[in-house]
């Protein structure tokens, strides 16, 4: 990629810089084998996981996630999914960071309904207070509310994460004016977490200035998976340098490409 | 005595610690996190954790999730 500005377009998430602005999540893949794959050709640097029971006195030779998601090649982020109060919120990013050797980063989300997975941004709020205060880099999942968000940062979270359409929908960005104002608004990263479909989704996302994009369901959905994983590192990455590049005026009517002088009929 | 893990009963010997259950659930020196009656047990206290009747003990992972 080249670019006009000197020092690397790297993103910037608690005091670690990632090339890739592409995050993804390792649910709803068929086998771990396709998890692996569709990981590696998404190019993403942080990996979403979450953190369930164990199976006891089950499959005792089961292969692990963290076999084919190492620690020394990702940066895991582990979720709060599944949590519908803070104080579940607040111990699975206990445990989580117990799990993962006193890792600090954690994508906070504190569900409000199970028909939307609508974040309850109430709850939400305080239990990002109680992570940060614990010493948690905090990655928040959030609606597209631009006073929600301002709080959240205040708070001390290290990125702000809207989502573009409910969890798993595919329905793309449905509020570009609201996420644009909370990244306009913003001194952290926003990312858009939820939503995406396909690739152009992503690069609109990218297009508003969005830091990166946080997607699962996009790609595990997909018929190819492994293609979708790589459409989507690429869609990331024209969405970034278009955001860059600056994009024209839209006009109304016409504006000739080719010279009106010189005509000869 | 009888404990509550990952919400199944199990019978285990009096002063139980943590690190022996998970000898006894053949866990042991798997990458997870132990939880007692909703208070995370650090690695470090696995040996010294002693559990009583009817605790609760969640032993979680990391699986795939968005």
């Amino acid at each position: 990629m080249q670019h006009t500005t000197s020092s690397p377009d790297t993103l910037t998430i608690a005091g670690k810089q990632y090339s890739s602005r592409l995050l993804v999540g390792t649910g709803k893949y068929k086998d771990l084998a396709e998890t692996k794959a569709a990981t590696e050709a998404s190019g993403a640097q942080i990996i979403t996981v979450a953190i369930r029971r164990t199976n006891i006195g089950q499959n005792k030779g089961e292969p692990n996630l963290l076999d084919v998601i190492p620690l020394d090649r990702y940066t895991l982020l582990p979720n709060t999914a599944g949590c519908y109060n803070v104080e579940d919120a607040v111990r699975t990013c206990r445990l989580a960071r117990e799990l993962l050797d006193g890792h600090k980063l954690v994508k906070l989300e504190v569900l409000g309904d199970e028909k939307t997975l609508y974040p309850d941004t109430i709850q939400t709020l305080k239990a990002a207070e109680i992570l940060v205060k614990d010493g948690f880099d905090v990655m928040v999942y959030t609606s597209a509310d631009p006073l929600i968000a301002r709080q959240l940062e205040e708070i001390g979270c290290v990125a702000i994460m809207p989502l573009a359409a409910p969890i798993g929908s595919g329905l793309g960005i449905r509020d570009p004016y609201n996420i644009l104002e909370i990244i306009s608004n913003a001194k952290v990263p926003v990312l858009v977490d939820a939503g995406v479909g396909t690739a152009s989704d992503a690069a609109v996302a990218m297009e508003l200035g969005c830091a990166g994009v946080l997607m699962n369901t996009a790609i595990a959905a997909a018929k190819n998976p492994v293609l979708m994983a790589s459409a989507m590192k690429h869609a990331i990455i024209a969405g970034r340098e278009a955001f860059l590049a600056g994009r024209m005026p839209r006009k109304r009517y016409a504006s000739a490409s080719s010279p009106i002088d010189g005509t000869f009929f | 005595m009888e404990i509550l893990v990952n919400g199944t009963p199990h019978l285990v010997p009096t002063d139980t610690t943590v690190a022996q259950l998970l000898v006894i659930l053949e866990m042991q020196g798997k990458r997870l996190a132990v939880e007692v009656n909703q208070e995370l047990v650090p690695r470090s206290q696995f040996d010294s954790a002693a559990l009583s009747p009817h605790d609760t003990v969640e032993i979680v992972h990391a699986i795939g999730g968005g």
